[in-house]
């Protein structure tokens, strides 16, 4: 396989990795050297990866592995940050201001998701995976997943609106 | 408009029983710019899934120099030493041979050698002939 066609079979999906990776790491140099690692992975094996008939697929579940356990890996300094990140609001005008914006406000809700919340949460509502496609990237079982969806969606809806009539108040 | 319908797909999303095709309406409805007053809470959500698909990834990957080089130095490497084995086999070989020709050239030299002593042995008796003949030339 030619550099150019390795490039062709990845640059569709790509970017796909690259926010999920951003999804589960929150911070944009941690995805994009995760992006990097998982190209560079594919890239060694592409000769295997002819016979892969899902290479997308292949290579989001790659993706999502590298990131549990980059997190498990991680000092407990990458988690600390997110908190402190969605923690200290009101003390930094900057984040006062950034509240206000309710979209912006929606990725910090998500950054505090529990990480099998968040997968399934990127990959349903903003990858528009169909149910079928997030059972066989993750793993689990159908129920599993509608349950994780529900509690995912309603936890964001509940800080959503928290947040919405603070704003208000 | 059909407001019960979304706010019943709304409901059935939260509870994540909702078909693929009627997020799909959900998306689409709360993409457009006005939405029921009740509803516009949100709206912000739905615009952050949309936001959020556009996030490029935009590093460049070095994917070829890095293994190229490293094939490309094995092959030189490779080919040094084969060449540095052959001539230095080659080498050897012409000293060996050179030694070999040395050692011939020698042993001829000593034959040669030793059949013109023997020679001159040989000339040493004429030596005696020739004395003798002076003596008789000198009686005369």
């Amino acid at each position: 396989m030619k550099q150019s066609e390795f490039l062709n079979v990845v640059m569709p999906f790509k970017d796909k990795l690259y926010r999920l990776a951003k999804r589960l790491l929150v911070s944009t140099e941690e995805a994009e050297d995760a992006t990097q690692e998982i190209l560079l992975k594919l890239w060694t094996k592409k000769q295997v990866m002819e016979s892969y008939n899902n290479v997308e697929a292949f290579a989001m579940t790659m993706t999502k592995n590298f990131c549990l356990d980059r997190l498990k890996s991680k000092q407990a300094g990458n988690l600390k940050l997110v908190h402190s990140n969605y923690g200290d609001e009101n003390t930094s005008l900057q984040k006062q201001v950034e509240a206000r914006d309710s979209v912006s406000l929606v990725e910090r809700i998500m950054e505090e998701l529990p990480e099998q919340q968040k997968l399934v949460l990127q990959l349903r509502d903003i990858e528009q995976y169909n149910f079928d496609e997030i059972e066989n990237l993750l793993g689990m079982k159908p129920t599993a997943i509608r349950v994780t969806l529900s509690r995912a969606r309603k936890t964001v809806r509940e800080k959503l609106m928290q947040q919405h009539n603070y704003g208000i108040g | 408009m059909e407001l019960d319908k979304i706010e019943n797909i709304l409901e059935k999303y939260f509870e994540a029983t909702a078909t693929v095709a009627e997020e799909e309406t959900l998306r689409a409805y709360f993409s457009q710019e006005s939405v029921a007053p009740h509803l516009e809470q949100y709206k912000p959500l739905f615009q952050y899934f949309s936001i959020a698909k556009e996030e490029k990834f935009t590093k460049q990957v070095p994917l070829k120099p890095r293994k190229n080089t490293y094939k490309w130095l094995s092959i030189a490497a490779v080919a040094v030493l084969v060449f540095g084995l052959y001539f230095g086999y080659q080498d050897y070989q012409e000293q060996k041979e050179a030694e070999y020709a040395y050692s011939e050239t020698k042993k001829a030299l000593n034959l040669l050698a030793q059949n013109f002593s023997r020679g001159t042995e040989k000339v040493a008796y004429l030596n005696e002939f020739e004395k003798t003949k002076q003596k008789i030339y000198n009686n005369n």
